[in-house]
């Protein structure tokens, strides 16, 4: 017979934390299995490369107006080597413009994502879970949620308190979390069925240490899956925001930069250097972000790929 | 408290479920259900392992969790050490929970797949709040209780990266973990293969005899029961047929029920008679049971008064209980 008397057990982290390592492994796992996906994860990359270290990589204050050596407006300057895209009407650096507006764009895409899903994934579980009176609440509650049109909500929302990117945000965060939350829940309805959340009752965990230790990290990579999507889908909502006018005026965003050159008519001028790189980023996230959650998908639910 | 008294005592434990109401139960005012356990008693010993055999359907699923408290029995009580489970707070049932445990039928859902296999081992211990300096003491015995071989290889694995003979273990080991009184396994070994079967058993058996603990396997295999339990129940849709030493049961079955049950233990035999079983049809709508005896259908020897009358469960002989009219 086998000895196992002298057996250590070995150490181990948390559930939620091990969880979220395992879904982050399967984002490690995307790129080997679609060129796409790969193709996303490099861009996106890139861009979080680019808004950490945007204060090394701008030449120029994205925001100070610029004077040539006889002290005239250093404005619509064409693409040269001083200013790698040229000036703005105003005199400023279009390509500190650009790099500064990474940094806004992820910031906003990154919190805005983490907020919807946080929201969604913790109404998902909860509704799922108790089912009842709980979760037709919780529904109805989602269903007004999706019923309030997107964008004249949030430009309410901005126009109402201080313009600042947070109310992009927050509207974004009140606005989005039904999608996650129904798609969890019905995920949830269908765990809380599997014997091994009876076994957890049978041994004596209480229905939040169940939800919360047990059947959450079965959920957690469907919430990496909604997240990828939430991010492209607050950047894009920032960008229209801010285009329209209503975004804070003391940060450079790319949907700032399009406002600007709109304001300032430079499509008449043909200054194509000025608004085309900003609306190229907002493209490259946004189908980076699509990208990644496609190949995320394909890893959760195998069948699609046929 | 005696040695002899029961640890649980299952009394008059029914349970009925709703199942959805068609357009005419709607008009008619009815509320369909289906008596999955009806009028179930006996009681078992610190010692006593019991066997409850029955085709599917027959609601030994239905009364194995309600011994459990996972599901509440609709009438009737089920009680274990004198306490009724079912009026228990919540220290009292972290307490019952702490002393009774479950092994389920398929280990491939049995542990949260993303759980590691020590993970799982662990959860039970730390929901009873035992001390994290004694888990290791306690994991290692309960794994060498179920003769799980190199524990270390696999304890940072996940469910799925085992066999099922190996999971089979875990979940066992999951059970054995808290030192339990009493355990109820559901089909433990219905989804395993044949070659894996004999292991689980053997250990089944080594448990019992070990910790001395009060244990009820169901099965709708008689094998499996004559193996590791002593007494043995034959439930027939929702109701105890037949009740009594398993030899007993297996080599002189009395009601025509348990009779066909041990004539359909298939026998290794190439030359073996193919008499057709002395039972016609299948199992009746759940719904609405026969009328008196709820076999009388089915069975051989049925009479008027089986239609007329329900049979009670009467003692033939000491500890050998049966429900016929014809028989007993």
């Amino acid at each position: 017979m086998q000895r196992t008397d002298d057996i250590r057990l070995p150490r181990h982290g948390r559930t939620a934390l091990a969880g979220i390592a395992r879904a982050l492994r399967g984002v490690w796992e995307i790129p080997r299995r679609d060129p796409f996906a790969a193709a996303g994860v490099i861009l996106y990359l890139l861009f979080i490369l680019v808004a950490l270290f945007a204060d090394h990589l701008v030449t120029h204050d994205p925001r100070e107006i610029l004077f040539d050596e006889n002290y005239d407006l250093a404005r619509n300057l064409l693409p040269s080597a001083d200013h790698y895209l040229g000036t703005t009407y105003s005199g400023r650096d279009i390509y500190s413009q650009l790099v500064m507006g990474t940094r806004g764009a992820l910031i906003v895409g990154l919190t805005a994502a983490i907020s919807v899903v946080t929201i969604g994934t913790v109404i998902g579980l909860i509704a799922g879970f108790f089912g009842g009176w709980v979760d037709t609440l919780l529904m109805r509650l989602a269903d007004v949620a999706l019923g309030v049109p997107f964008l004249p909500f949030v430009i309410v929302l901005a126009a109402m308190m201080e313009p600042s990117q947070w109310n992009v945000v927050l509207g974004i965060a009140l606005l989005l979390w039904p999608q996650s939350a129904r798609v969890i829940r019905a995920q949830v309805m269908s765990l809380r069925e599997r014997a091994f959340v009876e076994a957890a009752r049978v041994t004596g965990a209480g229905p939040w240490r169940i939800l919360f230790v047990h059947i959450a990290p079965n959920v957690l990579a469907l919430s990496f899956l909604y997240a990828s999507i939430a991010v492209g889908w607050a950047i894009l909502t920032e960008a229209a925001i801010s285009f329209l006018g209503f975004g804070p005026s003391n940060t450079v965003t790319w949907g700032y930069m399009l406002q600007d050159a709109y304001a300032s008519q430079a499509l008449g001028r043909e200054q194509y250097y000025w608004f085309v790189p900003p609306g190229l980023c907002i493209i490259a996230v946004v189908v980076a972000g699509f990208f990644i959650s496609r190949g995320y998908e394909e890893i959760l639910f195998p069948k699609l790929r046929d | 408290m005696t040695a002899d008294a029961p640890l649980i005592e299952v009394d008059s434990v029914s349970r009925s479920f709703d199942v959805s109401r068609s357009a005419a139960d709607i008009l008619r005012g009815r509320r369909p259900q289906i008596h999955a356990v009806t009028d179930v008693d006996f009681t078992l010993r610190r010692g006593e392992t019991l066997g409850i055999v029955g085709e599917s359907g027959c609601g030994k699923t239905t009364l194995g969790r309600m011994l459990i408290k996972l599901i509440p029995p609709t009438s009737g009580t089920v009680r274990f050490q004198g306490a009724d489970i079912g009026e228990m707070d919540r220290q009292a049932e972290l307490a019952f929970r702490r002393r009774a445990q479950l092994v389920f039928q398929n280990p491939f859902d049995a542990l949260n797949p993303h759980f590691t296999i020590l993970r799982s081992l662990q959860e039970p211990l730390r929901n009873a709040r035992v001390p994290a300096a004694e888990h290791e003491e306690r994991i290692a015995e309960a794994l060498r209780m179920v003769h799980l071989a190199a524990p270390e290889h696999f304890l940072m694995s996940f469910p799925h990266q085992l066999s099922g003979g190996q999971l089979q273990r875990v979940v066992l080991a999951r059970a054995l973990v808290l030192r339990p009184d009493f355990i109820v396994a559901d089909e433990p070994v219905s989804m395993l293969d044949v070659s894996v079967r004999a292991g689980i058993l053997n250990v089944l058996r080594e448990v019992r005899d070990r910790l001395g603990l009060a244990a009820v396997y169901i099965s709708h295999d008689l094998s499996l029961v004559r193996y590791v339990c002593a007494r043995t129940i034959t439930m027939y849709l929702g109701t105890v047929v037949e009740d009594g030493p398993t030899r007993d049961l297996i080599e002189s079955p009395l009601h025509p029920y348990t009779r066909a049950l041990v004539q359909a233990v298939p026998v290794p035999d190439v030359n073996q008679s193919h008499d057709p079983l002395p039972i016609k049809g299948g199992l009746p709508d759940a719904r609405n049971p026969p009328s008196g005896c709820r076999f009388r259908d089915r069975c051989p020897l049925a009479e008027a008064r089986c239609a007329a009358e329900v049979p009670r469960l009467r003692e033939v002989s000491p500890g050998r209980r049966v429900a016929c009219h014809v028989v007993a």
